[in-house]
């Protein structure tokens, strides 16, 4: 099997469902020619013509828009919104239009859109280019949200996005770019929507990831590991529709869960794990039920303050060892 | 300006055709937004209804030089622009009902009435949402190689959103095929023009993009027609963009029941001066056309609203599960 990069994924999916399918066309910022802020859409304006790979101008609520346009009349937009905290400025198109569209006229109309976007904190990047939307989103009918933490899941879930025929949105992690992993060279390969997965089996705790989240409770789970404490780490990777059966399956193996997020803890999609897990596992829990979260404040530029900010593997490691041990 | 004295031109041939075909879908909007206005103040339809009448030249002009095929989005203002796209009035009463037969089922209402085989794309409740999804629909008939085009209708409260400015920019850049119509009808809901629109025009914005603008006077509906075929010929031409400014008048309040303490009786007593459909009527008599050929009209529409109003009276409501329905095109099941 190829080794691919996460960044590499995205075009590798954005290409073969492009050459695919003539309706797709591919818009955002800078995607055209200069190839992609992370080289994620690079050579892709070159095979498929500028007329199905558009820079457009800065503006996501109009070229958001006109995508929900080209999807209301036969073509199968992907946008790309290059920093997930421009969500904010399209969000009447995604909110208003986009998912409301299909309820609003009572199915007559699909809304067959993908939009792609790179979130995360950890760059240094500061308030406004750090952030992680998958709670907001989330929370709006008629929206998918998947949150791929692995290169194969890239790949496997942006295409399942781009041939759904619903508005999905792909939450990328600006910190995974550079991750590799081998994944099968096929292009028939796609992952199902809504699906979590186990990353690791374990039998003393659950840690409940996704995005950036799923490495550092893979890195805590190495560490409880040396001191003979196996944690089990399912990654979500499917905001909505939330896969809740295999975390409830998993706590009610191992009896004790910790949430862990980059976002903000209130509202956020722990406090959803958390509720479900409480009212189908209540008999199976040993233990409450803790969130790793990072304070509620923006994500803030200097080294040091994103470090405090954002759950490092020791929090959590030491979060789950105290739920086994007490 | 009074009632007839624009009509330049006698009528007579394909000209006086075209005016008797315009003057029946003025009459077939009028007489909807009234019935629509005694359903509301009878209290049959839920929810708040915001009607066109006194406007009914711009939905007619525009849309009477478009094709099936061809797009429009329309406004929350917007049952003359899907009448006059050839939207049927039992499903468009059927919805303001809140009646399962209903355009959306009942799931919309007045300001979300879609029938996609006619390319409504959507009214809206939004202001300056239509106009990017416009310039998506035209951008993308274009590269289906489709010759359709796409105009989307917006209010000067619309124009100070953001969304107008990048859809106009966005059309431009890509010279896209849509017609952007602004209807300035005085007021943005309960603020008159000179209150938030700094320029006398509209128009004068289309300079800023590179597209052509066109102000028109909404009293003449076949004016505002003219003024429309070069638009509507140059987006389908190849063209690209163009903005139209037809002046028209809002009638009644924002929406049914408003009170407009904000209005001036005096400008309320001008309407009967500004009316459409009375300005054609005197065009058309001078044309000689009989009064009782004129009043059938009215009646023709009349006789369709009482089908559709008791039709859609009689209609169920939806089941109150039929909530959970038409979310997803393609609902994930949750993992058992």
């Amino acid at each position: 099997m190829p080794e691919l990069k996460y960044y590499a994924a995205v075009q590798q999916a954005l290409a073969e469902e492009l050459r695919r399918d003539p309706s797709t066309i591919l818009l955002g910022e800078d995607i055209g020619a200069p190839g992609g802020i992370y080289a994620e859409t690079r050579g892709l304006q070159d095979e498929f013509g500028a007329e199905r790979v558009l820079d457009v101008p800065a503006g996501e609520l109009g070229f958001l828009g006109a995508a929900v346009g080209c999807a209301l009349t036969g073509l199968r937009p992907i946008v790309e919104i290059s920093f997930a905290d421009f969500f904010p400025v399209c969000m009447d198109q995604l909110v208003n239009q986009a998912a409301k569209v299909r309820y609003m006229s009572g199915g007559q109309a699909s809304v067959p859109l993908t939009v792609v976007s790179f979130g995360g904190g950890g760059l240094n990047a500061g308030p406004q280019h750090s952030g992680t939307y998958e709670a907001w989103l989330g929370s709006m009918p008629g929206l998918k949200v998947v949150t791929p933490a692995t290169p194969g899941d890239v790949k496997g879930l942006l295409k399942s996005a781009i041939r759904d025929d619903d508005p999905v949105i792909v939450l990328l992690h600006k910190g995974l770019l550079q991750m590799r992993e081998d994944v099968p060279d096929d292009g028939d390969r796609t992952l199902p929507l809504g699906r979590a997965e186990i990353r690791r089996p374990g039998e003393h705790v659950t840690l409940v990831a996704w995005s950036g989240g799923v490495r550092r409770a893979l890195s805590a789970a190495d560490d409880l590991a040396a001191r003979g404490i196996e944690a089990e780490v399912v990654d979500l990777r499917s905001i909505q529709p939330l896969d809740v059966a295999t975390v409830v399956d998993s706590v009610c193996r191992t009896h004790r869960l910790v949430v862990v997020q980059e976002t903000i803890g209130f509202s956020g999609i722990g406090a959803e794990v958390v509720a479900e897990v409480t009212r189908q596992a209540f008999d199976y829990l040993d233990a409450p039920i803790e969130r790793v979260a990072p304070p509620f404040t923006p994500v803030p530029f200097s080294p040091p303050l994103e470090r405090f900010h954002l759950p490092e593997p020791a929090d959590i490691a030491r979060c789950a060892e105290e739920l086994v041990t007490t | 300006m009074s009632a007839g004295s624009s009509s330049a031109t006698a009528l007579d041939g394909a000209r006086l055709d075209l005016a008797l075909a315009l003057h029946e879908q003025m009459v077939r909007i009028r007489r909807f937004e009234e019935r629509v206005a005694e359903l509301f103040a009878a209290g049959e339809l839920p929810g708040f209804v915001h009607l066109s009448i006194g406007q009914e030249s711009v939905a007619v002009g525009v849309i009477d030089l478009l094709r099936e095929s061809d797009y429009i989005t329309a406004t929350h203002r917007g049952h003359g622009h899907i009448i006059a796209k050839g939207a049927r009035f039992h499903p468009m009463i059927a919805e303001l009902m809140g009646r399962a037969t209903g355009y959306c089922r009942g799931k919309g209402g007045s300001m979300h009435i879609f029938d996609v085989g006619l390319g409504v794309l959507g009214a809206n409740g939004i202001l300056g949402a239509g106009q990017p999804i416009a310039v998506g629909a035209a951008f993308s008939a274009r590269l289906q190689g489709r010759d359709d085009v796409a105009v989307t209708f917006f209010g000067e409260g619309a124009s100070a959103q953001g969304a107008v400015h990048e859809a106009m920019n966005l059309a431009a850049v890509w010279r896209a095929p849509v017609v952007f119509v602004a209807e300035v009808n005085g007021f943005a809901e309960l603020t008159p023009y000179d209150v938030h629109v700094p320029i006398p025009s509209l128009a004068a914005r289309g300079a800023a993009y590179g597209i052509p603008a066109t102000v028109v006077d909404g009293l003449d509906v076949l004016a505002v027609r003219d003024a429309a075929e070069g638009c509507i010929a140059r987006a389908r031409e190849g063209g690209g963009p163009s903005l139209l400014e037809v002046r028209t008048l809002r009638w009644h309040g924002h929406y049914e029941g408003d009170p407009q303490r904000y209005r001036d009786p005096a400008e309320l007593a001008r309407r009967a001066d500004v009316d459409p459909i009375a300005h054609l009527v005197l065009a058309l008599r001078e044309a000689g056309v009989p009064d009782d050929r004129i009043a059938s009209a009215a009646e023709r529409a009349d006789a369709d609203l009482d089908v559709a109003v008791a039709t859609a009276r009689a209609d169920p409501l939806p089941a109150p599960e039929d909530a959970l329905d038409h979310v997803y095109a393609t609902p994930i099941e949750p993992r058992r």
